[in-house]
């Protein structure tokens, strides 16, 4: 046996991880499956059903249609789109400018704010988010411009909170970067700015990746700052399937079809990105 | 469709805003002589982003702290009452389970994501690089699901019908077929038992990150410790308890801390499942529940600053950790 290669097999362990394995499937194969079902079906009998005697049963891809018309879960899909991308690419260039200032320039009080930042990284945002409204809306009050209920709001909220985490991760990824290599630069007359946007940018775009699956996927399933701040005009995904899961009477096989689209994204992110997703996981996701 | 166009134009004007300030300060920057210069220039690149977590983070949590001592009339004047708020959340029926749900959230879930996350890590070190890949997949696809969504598939497993009825639940199907009559699994507060259903989705969330970061610990213990062992005579279990968890520790308690955050500020998942009703709230939805629901500001900001003062040990930590692994690189 051997910890460090991974080559030796061992047949007890292949069973107990299909064990495992078959216990963390189990719930998300029966979301799936009860997506497809007949609404009459759904709320008759298991889902496992359709396992022991697939041809018995009623496939069906209308929940589909119903959830995306009727629940209005296609405007939902748009307006999670419209939050989750700027909300993930709007943040990158502030925590990398502030990344770089953290580990390539020296002045008063780094050591302390970086500690700020470390700290904030588990600060709860529930402890922020009332002031922040009240600030939203006094901003309206003042100059008629809307923010609160509109993406926008979003976007900030989402913005600020991830750059604890996106700071750490730049961070810990720029301080990989040689300092012969900025040292280099400096001599040949470069400025920070220059040495900024030409050679570190370019060189941390793995960890700027990794980042941006993190926050998409976080702000593709937050539920909180969309409810608060953008509200019931523009519902995200996360909010109308909520809403379904209260009302009674919308079916099993509704309110499962509704939720695998939503997941449909996470998954697919994660499938086609899983080696970067996971890099910027043990360069230190802490959220 | 039109939001989505909306949003492109905001993420190429944003970025277009962003560059042109940072242009701009530079430029700014550039004027001063070369000495006050160096001096200043770091804060042009770090400045904005301290503005921004300034404005968005800490002076609002601080208006918390202060809001959470004070009463809001409803015109939006505020009075100082001291712990008066404190004194409120305390005196309400569901405060002593509150806090005993949130002490079982986080002595319950951090343990057992660790010991799954390491089982699972340590199993799947020997099954073979091809088998191990696909096996990691597997418990990591929970991770990128929303809690909401994670409560809709829960809901196929606790479902509950009563007796006679057709039922969809897959726990009652089990259940039933070991000879019980189907149970209305949130509604049982025995031994907290429904608060513990709602955490099973936690560590089913959860197990898979811990395993992909205990799985690189693990594969970073040196060979040549594992030989000396094997050589000494120690047994798989011994090898691992004695050798490689010692090894591993400090990403044990690092993965453990970050759990532990993750079940402190647990709120979604309750949100969804039960409500809270049944003895299942915590701080974090109570503080929900309060505000946004019952519209009682006091009483929210009182949990919101528990919450606060709860996890500002964690924070500590935190920050002493990092300091730590940063004199040692």
């Amino acid at each position: 046996m051997s910890y460090s290669n991974g080559k030796t097999k061992s047949r007890g362990s292949f069973l107990v991880l299909i064990f495992l394995a078959v216990i963390w499937l189990i719930p998300t194969l029966g979301l799936f499956i009860t997506s497809l079902r007949a609404k009459g079906e759904a709320q008759t009998s298991g889902w496992w059903d359709v396992l022991l005697n697939p041809f018995s049963q009623d496939w069906d891809l209308s929940s589909y249609t119903t959830v995306l018309t009727e629940n209005k879960l296609a405007t939902s899909f748009i307006s999670s789109l419209a939050v989750t991308i700027p909300a993930t690419i709007l943040p990158l260039l502030f925590a990398a400018y502030a990344a770089f200032g953290f580990t390539f320039l020296t002045f008063r009080g780094r050591e302390f704010f970086f500690s700020v930042i470390i700290g904030l990284l588990v600060v709860p945002l529930q402890g922020a988010l009332v002031p922040v409204l009240k600030m939203f809306i006094s901003f309206t009050d003042k100059t008629g411009i809307e923010i609160s209920g509109q993406y926008a709001a979003a976007w900030f909220v989402h913005s600020a909170f991830a750059m604890p985490l996106a700071i750490y991760i730049l961070r810990n990824y720029m301080m990989t970067i040689p300092n012969t290599l900025i040292e280099a630069a400096r001599m040949d007359g470069a400025s920070n700015f220059t040495i900024f946007w030409r050679l570190v940018l370019p060189i941390s775009v793995p960890a700027l990746a990794s980042f941006a699956i993190f926050q998409f996927l976080w702000v593709w399933n937050d539920y909180l700052i969309a409810f608060v701040f953008v509200g019931n005009e523009r519902p995200v995904l996360t909010y109308t399937l909520l809403a379904m899961l209260g009302q009674y009477g919308e079916g099993w096989q509704a309110v499962a079809a509704g939720s695998f689209i939503s997941l449909s994204v996470p998954l697919l992110v994660f499938f086609t990105l899983q080696r970067y997703f996971i890099r910027g996981l043990t360069a230190g996701a802490v959220k | 469709m039109k939001d989505l166009f909306t949003a492109l134009q905001a993420v190429v004007g944003g970025i277009a805003i962003t560059a042109l300030i940072y242009w701009l300060l530079n430029l700014l920057v550039t004027r001063f002589p070369e000495r006050i210069k160096k001096k200043i220039e770091p804060y042009v690149f770090i400045g904005p982003v301290l503005l921004l977590i300034g404005i968005f983070i800490v002076i609002p949590t601080i208006q918390s702290i202060r809001l959470s001592f004070m009463e809001e009339e409803i015109d939006g004047s505020t009075t100082w009452v001291g712990l008066q708020n404190f004194k409120d959340l305390i005196a309400e029926e569901y405060f002593p389970n509150m806090v005993v749900n949130n002490l079982l959230w986080i002595a319950v879930v951090p343990f057992l994501t660790v010991a799954i996350g390491l089982a699972i890590a340590q199993f799947a070190n020997n099954v073979g690089s091809r088998a191990e890949k696909i096996f990691k997949s597997i418990f990591f696809m929970p991770m990128t699901i929303s809690f909401v969504s994670a409560a809709v598939i829960w809901r196929y497993i606790y479902a509950y019908a009563p007796e006679g009825q057709d039922q969809v639940g897959l726990l009652n199907n089990i259940w039933m077929k070991f000879g019980g009559s189907p149970q209305a699994w949130f509604q049982i507060e025995a031994f907290r038992l429904n608060n513990l259903l709602l955490m099973v989705i936690l560590i089913w969330l959860s197990a898979g990150y811990s395993m992909v970061l205990l799985s690189a610990a693990i594969k970073s213990v040196p060979e040549d410790t594992l030989e000396a062992g094997r050589v000494d005579g120690a047994n798989t279990g011994q090898i691992f308890f004695k050798i490689v968890l010692p090894q591993i520790w400090p990403t044990v308690v690092a993965v453990f801390i970050t759990v532990l955050i993750g079940a402190m500020k647990v709120f979604d998942i309750v949100l969804a499942m039960t409500g809270g009703n049944y003895n299942t709230t915590v701080l974090a939805q109570t503080f929900y529940l309060e505000y946004f629901i019952y519209g009682n500001t006091g009483k929210a900001m009182a949990a919101v600053v528990i919450l606060i003062f709860a996890i500002i040990p964690v924070m500590f930590y935190q920050v002493r950790h990092y300091r730590k692994f940063e004199a040692a690189r």
